[in-house]
């Protein structure tokens, strides 16, 4: 029961891809609220599965793969939701929907929904530690976002051929102002997820704990060269989309291995 | 009731011609007396045009004399060889909806027609020349061009060089407010692109010439402040735009000189326009981090390239209008057809709408 609210929820975010790839397509983009209500809806559907799925565990639903992957496509909407009226919602929906596209599609896809044999004991600490750390994913999925953005408009601006979406997207600098507060607000509450994972009660395996930290200091280094002006808005947005990458890969790792360690 | 309209336009006659017929409001008097009950004269740089209703045909030759200026006489037969189109009642409302929407403007989808017809209508309205007929017309006019604008890219992009600088300035830093902005060579473009900038918001205008005069001239018609030339390098490290427009023989910036003056900004991008024939700038300096550089060759690729996407949108738009003359056309006709029966008057023959008819 629960799937069919993913695969709802799917296909309100698919919605909102295919009319931005007509609409890019004919040359047409147009600001509109289509894409803002078919990731809100997208939303309140992905929100109805995580909350039944809570239910029936009994805990927050990051026990597998795939639950930490639909929390993640959750965490990119609700950030973009929260972040979303400072910039230009459509716009911004447009480029935020095939990630979450992509996040759920391989979640119903691949066969990682594996169950645990018996039911996970809750344990808020370690709940905090898994929610907000994905959270955090989410702004540095969005950051990720608005650094595609950046480089599709630098782009265009360097080789002075501009196309209709052009038009739509923020000004150079006000996009560069929202990666830089979208990678502080993931950074801050990374540090968070992570200073609480050494409160749980449990002995932490030593592979998450290294991919935490190399995520951790991939970031602390994009934001330092920001703060300290070494590194070029362009190299800025490129690393937010190469450091992404990096942390969802690692996020992979983590998620399998905790997975394998806590398999009997 | 005939509705029709009559004019030239720039795709029929020069500016000769129009500008002789191009008459006040006075006009809209002359032709109520010529036999129009309503009249409607829309005069613009590139178009002459009157929107009249009228019980009986009043024909184009009429119209044209009561149109031209100071009083002068035509001669019938030179009249007749003028290039006047005449559009009636589908074709007129069509013709009307397209003017409106920017679509038969010399420049496709400029809005300043959109504001030159309501004043139009304002105008003929306060003056009593229009009536129910054209009232109900020019209103739907408005709310297709609106709609246009709104469903459609018709509008969209900049289309001369001038505010392809300002709209790309905007791109690169939005609010120009805060934007420092130095200009190099007092030649007119550049003037013209400065005060482009000071009409979005610029404040720190500062000028640089070859001939401190000049630059002091400037300066002071734009609102900035003169620079001596021999510190506009020093300069180049604190703007955000630069407008090159010298007559150097040689490149002035290039990416040796360029390089250390960009090294204490590398979060602040800068926004070289280059005017100047031949040019100020080394074109390899586009290639530098955080440098964006548009010759008068770019600037006007920019201009052609919104160009060519507002006429992409041409069908989209005429696809609206369509669907906007035939409900207003069967609004008539239904109103029309009521009001016959209301009245006891037999009824418009069948459902059409006869095209002489409104």
């Amino acid at each position: 029961m629960d799937r069919y609210l993913l695969i709802i929820s799917t296909i309100c975010f698919l919605a909102a891809v295919v009319r931005t790839g007509i609409a890019l397509r004919a040359g047409v983009f147009r600001q509109g609220r289509f894409n803002f209500l078919a990731i809100g809806l997208g939303f309140v559907f992905q929100t109805a599965f995580l909350s039944i799925r809570g239910q029936a565990l009994g805990r927050c639903p990051l026990t597998n793969l795939f639950e930490v992957f639909v929390f993640l496509a959750w965490s990119v909407a609700l950030i973009y939701m929260l972040v979303g009226p400072a910039y230009r919602l459509s716009l911004m929906g447009a480029f935020t929907a095939p990630l979450v596209v992509l996040l759920q599609g391989f979640a119903l896809i691949a066969p990682i929904d594996a169950r645990h044999p018996v039911k996970v004991p809750a344990n808020s600490s370690l709940e905090f530690h898994a929610s907000v750390s994905l959270i955090a994913y989410g702004a540095f999925a969005l950051a990720c976002i608005a650094g595609v953005m950046y480089l599709v408009q630098e782009r265009q601006l360097k080789t002075h051929h501009l196309r209709s979406i052009f038009y739509h997207l923020p000004p150079l600098t006000d996009l560069f102002a929202a990666i830089t507060r979208l990678l502080w607000l993931g950074f801050i509450l990374y540090t968070v997820g992570i200073a609480s994972g050494f409160f749980t009660g449990r002995p932490l395996p030593r592979v998450q704990v290294v991919a935490a930290i190399a995520v951790w200091l991939l970031y602390a280094t994009i934001l330092l060269g920001r703060y300290f002006r070494r590194i070029a808005p362009k190299r800025v947005a490129a690393l937010c989309i190469v450091g992404f990458s990096v942390a969802l890969t690692l996020l992979w790792g983590i998620t399998f291995s905790a997975q394998t360690h806590s398999a009997p | 009731m005939n509705l029709f309209c009559v004019g030239l336009s720039h795709h029929t006659a020069n500016v000769e011609t129009r500008e002789r017929f191009a008459s006040g409001a006075g006009a809209e008097c002359t032709l109520r007396a010529a036999g129009c009950a309503e009249a409607l004269v829309l005069a613009t740089c590139n178009r002459v045009e009157v929107y009249g209703a009228s019980e009986k045909r009043v024909s184009t030759d009429e119209i044209a004399q009561c149109l031209l200026q100071n009083g002068e006489v035509s001669d019938r037969s030179h009249s007749r060889a003028l290039p006047f189109y005449r559009y009636e009642a589908e074709k007129c409302v069509q013709h009307l909806f397209r003017v409106a929407s920017g679509l038969d403007s010399m420049v496709v989808g400029e809005t300043e027609i959109l504001g030159q017809t309501k004043k139009a209508y304002q105008s003929a309205r306060t003056s009593g020349a229009v009536g129910p007929c054209l009232h109900r017309l020019f209103q739907r006019a408005f709310r297709v061009a609106k709609q246009v604008r709104t469903h459609t890219e018709i509008t969209r992009g900049s289309v001369s060089v001038g505010s392809v600088a300002v709209d790309l300035a905007q791109k690169i830093f939005g609010e120009l407010a805060n934007c420092r902005v130095l200009v190099l060579g007092a030649g007119d473009t550049s003037e013209r692109t400065a005060r482009a900038l000071v009409s979005r918001g610029v404040t720190d205008l500062r000028v640089s010439n070859r001939s401190n005069h000049r630059a002091h001239e400037l300066a002071q018609r734009v609102g900035g402040r003169s620079v001596q030339f021999d510190r506009w390098a020093q300069q180049c490290c604190e703007v955000d735009i630069l407008i090159t427009s010298t007559s150097s023989d040689v490149p002035l910036l290039n990416p040796t000189n360029l390089g250390p003056m960009l090294a204490n900004r590398i979060d602040r991008p800068l926004f070289i326009i280059d005017i100047a024939v031949p040019r100020d700038v080394d074109p390899i300096v586009n290639e530098m981090e955080g440098v964006y550089l548009y010759d008068i060759d770019a600037l006007r690729s920019v201009a052609e390239q919104s160009l060519a996407m507002r006429r992409r949108q041409i069908a989209s738009a005429e696809a609206i209008i369509a669907e906007h003359v035939a409900d207003f056309l069967q609004k008539v006709s239904c109103e029309l057809r009521g009001a016959a029966g209301i009245s006891g008057h037999p009824p418009v023959a069948d459902s059409s709408l006869r095209p002489s008819q409104l």
